[in-house]
């Protein structure tokens, strides 16, 4: 399959008063067609400022685009205008947020809101739009859609306002779809019909999904790839059993440690030390290094290059160098 | 050895009522006992009660029916002195580490705070010490004594909550959400700390929270919140192992594992529609309009708490005894 997306040695960073916070830190990541690709991570580690930035929703000034590079289709979208990016924002790639309550407009008709990219992009006459717009809403699973097309916001439930903003972000068919911790807000059972829509969806559709979580249980359930992210780098990317049943990175392994697991009995939570670093100054070496059991002097000094470990799975750590692992075994 | 009992609430009810002569029944009527030392989970989706049911047992809230007794004593028929003397056995740890903190105030004077209103530790150089213990033993350091809430990080901000509770050397904590605002690393560190903490100081706990692998992790008991009620109450392995009720069922099987091929076997069940309102709740058992397994009966009569199984209780016509539906105990092929 081919790759659609192409995240090339992002970085991007924030002016604030207390200086600038040095949010994404040279991440590449590439996206192929038909998958659901997961970005894990804890809060702060740049992974929504990551796909806000492909998305190009940043605003600049403050924020801005350093260096790197995204290409879809041939184009980096690092580079497009304003007017040009319009073009590809709800049509080529959608995006939906964490909070369903905030991402509607209060004031307009869910009819109104999921037809607008349609009227805007297909210059469809409003009779046809609310037309797609019905059958979005019955895809997504609202029952009733032609009443409900005519109703606002706050007459729907969280779990179905999380639909309708689904139905806005698919109305145009967008091959990628970035979903930005969809399923936080919701409650576990509202979660579980989440998820099976999204895979629904995908099955009809094709679309490829970016799923921004720090949730390893769904992405257990929902992912084919996974790419972890700690103090805006990509530490590990590999596919769902690489990352679940082989972790490399010593950050990888602690995350899959510290969640607890209904299935298990008397399980004994190894938390990781410590807390993520100041993205003000981050340390010159491997960010994680203060946390790692497994630190050795150069982790403090430079940062690790990226190994392959086998198709499809890489792992920036110094542990991989065949130096560390003359040293361990030089140990035994 | 029994078990001593130290909290016993009974047929709890907590009604707010709205404007119109609406009434919002958000603990309507739930009864458990606690016993000493133990860790007790209650559990429930946003909007099942849970923490009304936590600020109404420690009195945060006035009763609307029924009664909470702890240790004896009626909780809700207290004098204000009585009161005061019931808050040194009882604290509370909130679930915002940054709204629960007053950012005006150092580390230091939130945690003396309750000493001095107490009157404990007589003498500054005390109650100073005590700080720096209590800052110890919640995994800070006496240097972060005079640091403000907002210098530090939401796990440690936590940990200060939980030194704040610990001030009074309490017997008994109820931590409503403790973790959910934290990451999941950080998590773990706060549980761990909870843990270690009541074997150190023989805590009892009310564990309040949504996130159900993390409730089995830390509690000894836990019982299941729906609509202001509990449908089911068990230890926590068996709660997993054999749950009872439909609705633990569903949600049992909502929640994600971590862990792909684990995944990949399971099959859910996904509950249809969503949380009834509870100014209108359904009629007989409030679970049946979302329930795979609704009967006739279960509309027109609410379901009787029993002992299913040794010490696993649930409220379910399914396991009414005298139940043509008996035969037909929901078997969940594979649901794990």
């Amino acid at each position: 399959m081919g790759k659609i997306l192409e995240v090339q040695n992002l970085h991007v960073s924030f002016k604030t008063f207390g200086g600038n916070v040095q949010a994404v830190r040279g991440v590449s990541v590439d996206l192929y067609k038909g998958e659901t690709l997961a970005i894990v991570g804890e809060s702060g580690c740049g992974k929504s400022v990551t796909f806000q930035s492909v998305m190009r929703l940043i605003p600049e000034p403050p924020g801005s685009i350093d260096s790197g590079s995204i290409f879809y289709k041939n184009k980096d979208l690092s580079k497009l205008s304003d007017k040009q990016m319009r073009k590809i924002r709800g049509k080529d790639i959608s995006m939906i947020f964490q909070d369903p309550m905030t991402a509607l407009n209060p004031t307009l008709t869910v009819g109104d809101q999921i037809t607008e990219g349609l009227i805007e992009h297909n210059s469809m006459s409003k009779r046809a739009a609310c037309k797609l717009a019905v059958n979005m809403l019955e895809l997504v699973g609202i029952p009733d859609p032609d009443t409900r097309l005519n109703q606002y916001p706050h007459q729907f439930s969280g779990g179905m306002r999380q639909r309708i903003v689904i139905a806005m972000a698919l109305v145009c068919q967008p091959e990628i779809l970035i979903a930005d911790e969809p399923t936080t807000a919701l409650d576990v059972t509202i979660q579980a019909q989440i998820l099976e829509l999204f895979k629904e969806v995908q099955e009809k559709t094709g679309v490829s999904i970016i799923l921004i979580t720090h949730d390893l249980g769904v992405v257990a359930q929902a992912a084919d790839r996974i790419a972890v992210m700690y103090a805006g780098k990509i530490v590990e990317t590999g596919g769902r059993r690489d990352i679940f049943y082989s972790p490399q990175h010593p950050y990888t392994k602690g995350l899959l440690h510290s969640v607890p697991r209904l299935d298990l009995d008397d399980q004994e939570l190894v938390p990781i030390h410590g807390t993520p670093p100041d993205l003000f100054s981050p340390p010159l070496g491997c960010p994680f290094a203060a946390r790692c059991n497994e630190a050795m002097e150069v982790c403090t000094k430079i940062y690790p290059y990226r190994t392959q470990l086998s198709d499809g799975h890489h792992v920036e750590c110094w542990l991989q160098d065949e130096r560390a692992k003359q040293l361990q075994s030089g140990r035994v | 050895m029994g078990k001593q009992v130290l909290l016993e609430v009974e047929n709890l009810k907590k009604h707010f009522f709205l404007e119109k002569g609406e009434v919002l029944k958000a603990v309507d009527g739930i009864s458990i006992q606690i016993f000493k030392g133990e860790t007790f989970g209650l559990v429930g989706e946003s909007g099942c009660g849970k923490s009304t049911a936590g600020r109404t047992i420690i009195g945060l809230y006035d009763r609307t029916d029924g009664s909470v007794s702890y240790d004896g004593d009626d909780v809700h028929g207290m004098n204000e002195k009585e009161t005061f003397a019931f808050y040194r056995k009882m604290q509370m740890i909130f679930q915002d580490p940054y709204a629960s903190l007053n950012p005006r105030s150092t580390v230091k004077e939130i945690i003396l705070e309750p000493m001095e209103v107490h009157n404990l530790h007589s003498g500054k150089r005390a109650r100073l010490e005590r700080v720096y213990q209590l800052l110890e033993d919640v995994g800070l350091n006496r240097e972060h004594a005079n640091r403000y809430p907002h210098e530090f990080s939401g796990g440690q901000r936590q940990r200060i909550g939980i030194a704040r509770a610990l001030a009074l050397d309490p017997e008994f904590i109820i931590a409503d959400e403790p973790i959910s605002a934290l990451d999941v690393s950080v998590q773990a560190q706060v549980v761990n700390l909870l843990k270690r903490l009541q074997k150190e100081k023989m805590l009892t706990y009310l564990f309040i929270a949504h996130d159900l692998s993390m409730v089995k992790q830390i509690s000894d008991r836990i019982a299941v919140m729906y609509l202001g009620h509990i449908v089911e109450l068990s230890n926590s392995w068996e709660l997993y192992k054999k749950p009872l009720h439909p609705y633990t069922q569903a949600l049992l099987s909502a929640i994600p594992i971590p862990d792909p091929d684990v995944e990949d076997r399971r099959e859910r069940i996904i509950l249809k529609g969503e949380l009834p309102s509870p100014i209108t709740p359904p009629s007989g058992c409030v679970f049946r309009t979302r329930c795979p397994f609704e009967m006739d009966i279960c509309a027109t009569e609410k379901p009787v708490w029993q002992e299913v199984e040794e010490k696993h209780y649930a409220a379910c016509h399914l396991y009414n005894s005298e139940q043509p539906g008996d035969k037909a105990k929901p078997q969940l092929a594979g649901w794990r």
